[in-house]
């Protein structure tokens, strides 16, 4: 781990609609085994992927049970990124952005990410080495 | 002398100014800053030896930018072959060269 | 720090917005104290043009009670003292009419951009 660096990452995306979740999920999983804090500013659409109703279900198409499918679900990836930053000892602080997440109703969490806004980004991107801003179309 | 990394999302098979970015890679990279080209999702299917707009990363790769391909994205979309001057890495490296100091990181 | 906010994609959920939320993010950095400018791009340069007109919109008996009106947003931006840029070409080619364009934006021709981020700290892509 590089010792005290912190690294700001904002995204947009909601989750099931681009590819572009999962390289923001990769991306934060390699920042906590390299950085000290790793803060996420979920923004928009992204609010969305932390919601804890969120559910796993059969596939038809496929013929497979909800147990034999295995289906992913954001939150899961996510409370694994929180499990990894405990492991590594790197702080993640996932904030989503509070106006985006009234206006989905995207308010009940999994444990972990914390309600904020604008300024909360400002403030992390003051603090830290590196950011990366993912955008939407 | 500043530090660049541009991350191509999207191909220029379904993206109108995928072209235009690429242009801004290279405009920065001829004022002598150090620039890498850091291809994700899509923007690997012109990475593969061969693909139409693949000169495009190349050319840059000519230039001094460093064009890195993601190692999994081409995995995923069986890219095996790579065009000249194209490298693949995994995902650390972009966040290693995004905590890199004064490194500004430009996404499309 | 000073920060570079390009925007190039236009009218993504602004009417349930009545926002768009890049611009509207960028002025709430701005006023938490961030050195912010904004570049449009792309179709977002339409932002410009005075005059856009969204009323009217309704859903059964819901109707849209604060249309967005960006050309106003960004007046607004400008007036609290974020320089706006728009990229020349982008404008050109989309026949933008000279004389119904907000005042105050500065245009950056394309070639002009290589040099222009050199003066930020952080260039952000929305």
């Amino acid at each position: 781990m590089t010792i005290g660096k912190n690294l700001t990452v904002a995204i947009m995306d909601p989750p099931y609609e681009s590819a572009t979740t999962a390289t923001a999920l990769r991306i934060i999983d390699a920042a906590l085994r390299q950085a000290q804090v790793v803060t996420v500013f979920a923004y928009e659409g992204a609010v969305s992927m932390t919601m804890k109703a969120q559910q796993p279900h059969a596939n038809p198409v496929k013929g497979t049970t909800v147990e034999q499918e295995e289906h992913p679900t954001t939150k899961d990836w996510i409370a694994g990124l929180f499990a990894l930053a405990r492991q590594t000892g790197a702080k993640l602080d996932w904030i989503n952005c509070g106006l985006c997440v009234d206006e989905r109703g995207a308010g009940e969490t999994i444990d972990g990410p914390r309600r904020g806004s604008p300024k909360d980004f400002f403030e992390a991107v003051k603090l830290s080495d590196g950011v990366i801003v993912i955008p939407t179309h | 002398m500043a530090r660049f990394v541009f991350v191509e999302s999207r191909d220029p098979y379904e993206c109108a100014d995928c072209a235009r970015f690429l242009d801004l890679v290279g405009g920065v990279r001829r004022r002598s800053h150090e620039v890498t080209l850091f291809l994700v999702q899509n923007a690997v299917l012109a990475a593969r030896e061969g693909a139409s707009h693949a000169g495009g990363y190349s050319d840059l790769a000519r230039a001094g930018v460093a064009v890195v391909a993601d190692a999994f994205a081409l995995r995923e979309r069986a890219v095996d072959r790579l065009a000249s001057g194209i490298e693949p890495s995994g995902i650390d490296r972009l966040v290693s060269l995004a905590l890199t100091p004064q490194t500004r990181v430009i996404w499309h | 720090m000073k920060i570079l906010s390009i925007v190039d994609t236009a009218y993504r959920a602004t009417l349930e917005e009545q926002d768009d939320t890049i611009l509207w993010l960028n002025h709430a950095l701005r006023n938490n104290g961030a050195e912010v400018s904004i570049l449009l791009s792309g179709n977002a340069v339409n932002y410009a043009v005075r005059g856009q007109d969204a009323a009217g919109l309704a859903f059964g008996d819901r109707r849209v009670a604060h249309p967005p009106r960006l050309d106003e947003d960004l007046a607004r931006l400008i007036a609290a003292k974020v320089a706006v840029f728009a990229v020349e070409e982008d404008m050109r080619e989309r026949a933008l009419p000279a004389d119904s364009l907000v005042a105050g934006i500065e245009k950056l021709s394309r070639a002009g951009i290589p040099e222009a981020i050199e003066r930020f700290d952080q260039v952000w892509r929305w």
